[in-house]
């Protein structure tokens, strides 16, 4: 059976000037998928994210996410995707409802959607007794929860995770790991770049990103056997160390 | 609509938890009107003057008379020696001195001329004009009503009539430079700081990912400070006219609407400060070094334009406060109208058009 595709990039290229920050990059993410995206600093993944997220315009090359253009709907892109960045996005001085409020607002739900969401989303993370908690005053690991949740509150077709864990200790990635699969086993495609290795393994196919180009494609297992190498740590290594630019 | 609402209500929550956003909100237009009302002034009042009257006769006593009965003197001292007028000096009780001959009277009746030595601490030279000046008024006042008892081969006398503020109270001048100045603050440094806050916080990568058109996201930051603009300048208004007593003489409405007008202008300065730079730290620099010192300096408040050398002078013309002080000052306290004040409308009107549109593209500009 033909999997459908949620993102579909060909030969899409961002240049500055002479500097290519993607080159021709060409891949596709499945529904449900959970697509991790790997590079060194300065590989061009954030590039490409912003791309794919309609932040920014590709200079050539084609992309569709979840069905629209990139060139021409970013709007409509926008509409269909969730986003967490590495800062985990929570406005610091606003209660965890107020957050989730916010979130759902902006995203365009009704007012009887926004008090749906904000209990069924308290009681599955165990918050009902801090909703009115500064998100300040939230442990990291709940933040992160809490962050993640509230991009998919929408129930957007591809959620993108830019770094999700960074400074968090493993036991809570674990259990982040787990929203994660959770979320994938509903039908929504995660599309996330990390640092952690262990993580590239968590993940159902890993793209490596070198110098604005994928150079390697395919699912943990087979990169592995690909590069005759043990972990995905040294898969990394052995491609990121060819790379020539100097990472920012 | 909704989002905005969202984004709105958002907005308002960040100024409410933050006290030094709040303190800078409302206590520094309070602040700043009590200071410049009360304690800073270029008034002076009850300056502390010793006599020196040896003769002690009708014509002396009521000079003094006069200037004891004058607000701007308190008469401190009647001391009997020139060398007794220099201690006080020294010991700073004193800002002025009249020394009164001996026989002033008999003088004055017999040859029709008198000397009256004035003396002044000139070591602060601005009060010391002003209380001679002071002095000399009160005895040519005087002079002018025993001379009416005479018949002059000519007299002139001259009335003089202070337009528009007849009392010379400092309030005229201030009250629209400090809302000049608090609209100014208010509006620019809060909403570049609003703004690069969410970029410093990482969140504007969010907003911006987010369904939200760019320029929600402007309005929804902007709007808030406007209101809260509005209520500062209601506020100064009120505290102008009930505590420092100064009357609105022309149109209310239209001061409103022209204040509005200014703190769009001062808004778009800040989105543009915003656009440049990505921290707050920066902002705030811009902010106060490069809008609130010129507005300050340049706007006519603190030091008149036209005594300003060209460079300054033609400089002048690029700070938004200098044209809103000049319609403040027009509506507020000359009770002129629109049409006395639509060229420096026109031009305030021109810079925000300008402002915005820069600042709009260069939001554009980022996206792409």
């Amino acid at each position: 059976m033909e999997r459908e595709k949620v993102i579909e990039v060909k030969e899409l290229t961002k240049k500055y000037g002479d500097f290519y920050a993607t080159n021709a990059i060409t891949f596709d993410v499945y529904k449900g998928e959970i697509f991790g995206f790997l590079g060194a600093n300065g590989a061009g993944k954030t590039t490409a994210m912003r791309m794919l997220c309609g932040l920014s315009k590709p200079s050539s090359g084609q992309a569709t996410v979840a069905g629209f253009d990139v060139f021409h709907n970013p709007d409509d892109i926008k509409r269909n995707i969730g986003y967490m960045s590495q800062k985990f996005s929570l406005y610091e001085d606003l209660t965890v409802k107020e957050n989730i409020r916010f979130y759902s607002g902006i995203y365009g739900l009704s007012s009887k959607q926004i008090i749906e969401k904000t209990t069924s989303l308290l009681s599955k993370l165990h918050l009902e007794e801090e909703k009115n908690t500064l998100v300040k005053s939230l442990p990291l690991g709940w933040k992160q929860k809490l962050a993640f949740s509230i991009a998919i509150v929408h129930n957007p077709a591809i959620v993108f995770l830019d770094e999700p864990t960074g400074g968090v200790d493993p036991i809570t990635r674990r259990e982040f790991w787990e929203m994660i699969y959770e979320a994938s086993a509903r039908g929504t495609t995660i599309f996330v770049t990390t640092h952690y290795m262990d993580e590239a393994e968590y993940c159902n196919r890993v793209s490596i990103m070198v110098d604005g180009c994928i150079e390697a494609l395919d699912t943990p297992i087979n990169l592995k056997k690909q590069f005759n190498a043990k972990t995905m740590d040294d898969v990394f290594l052995m491609l990121a160390r060819k790379a020539k630019r100097q990472a920012d | 609509m909704k989002q905005f609402l969202v984004f709105v209500r958002k907005e308002w929550s960040h100024i409410w938890r933050d006290p030094k956003t709040l303190f800078i909100l409302f206590g520094m237009p309070i602040v700043q009107i009590t200071i410049f009302g009360f304690a800073l002034t270029n008034e002076v009042k009850n300056a502390q003057i010793a006599i020196v009257d040896p003769s002690k006769d009708v014509s002396t006593t009521a000079l003094i008379n006069r200037i004891e009965a004058s607000r701007y003197f308190e008469v401190k001292d009647y001391v009997t020696s020139y060398n007794e007028i220099e201690e006080k000096f020294k010991e700073g009780k004193i800002k002025i001195a009249i020394v009164l001959p001996q026989d002033f009277n008999a003088t004055l009746a017999h040859t029709n001329t008198a000397q009256i030595q004035i003396i002044a601490d000139a070591s602060d030279p601005n009060t010391a004009t002003v209380l001679t000046n002071y002095a000399s008024a009160i005895i040519q006042d005087w002079q002018t009503d025993l001379n009416k008892k005479k018949k002059l081969p000519y007299t002139i006398t001259s009335e003089l009539r202070m337009l528009y503020n007849p009392e010379l109270k400092g309030a005229f001048n201030f009250v629209p430079g400090v809302m000049a100045m608090v609209l100014m603050l208010v509006s620019t440094l809060m909403t570049s700081i609003a703004i690069v806050r969410e970029k410093e916080l990482g969140m504007m990568e969010v907003l911006l990912v987010s369904p939200l058109k760019p320029i929600i996201i402007i309005l929804a930051k902007t709007i808030p400070y406007l209101l809260l603009s509005l209520v500062n300048i209601i506020s100064i208004l009120l505290l102008s006219v009930f505590a420092l007593e100064l009357p609105i003489a022309g149109s209310l409405p239209l001061l409103i609407g022209l204040s509005l007008l200014f703190t769009i202008t001062s808004l778009s300065l800040g989105l543009l400060i915003s656009s440049v730079t990505n921290s707050q730290q920066v902002a705030m620099l811009i902010s106060l070094m490069g809008l609130f010192l010129p507005t300050l300096m340049l706007s006519g408040f603190m030091f008149p334009i036209e005594n300003m050398p060209l460079p300054l002078r033609i400089l002048s013309n690029a700070v938004p406060a200098k044209w809103y002080y000049f319609i403040v000052k027009a509506v507020m306290i000359k009770g002129l109208g629109l049409k006395a004040i639509w060229k420096e409308t026109s031009i305030l009107i021109g810079m925000t058009v300008f402002l915005l549109v820069v600042s709009i593209k260069k939001y554009n500009v980022r996206l792409s």
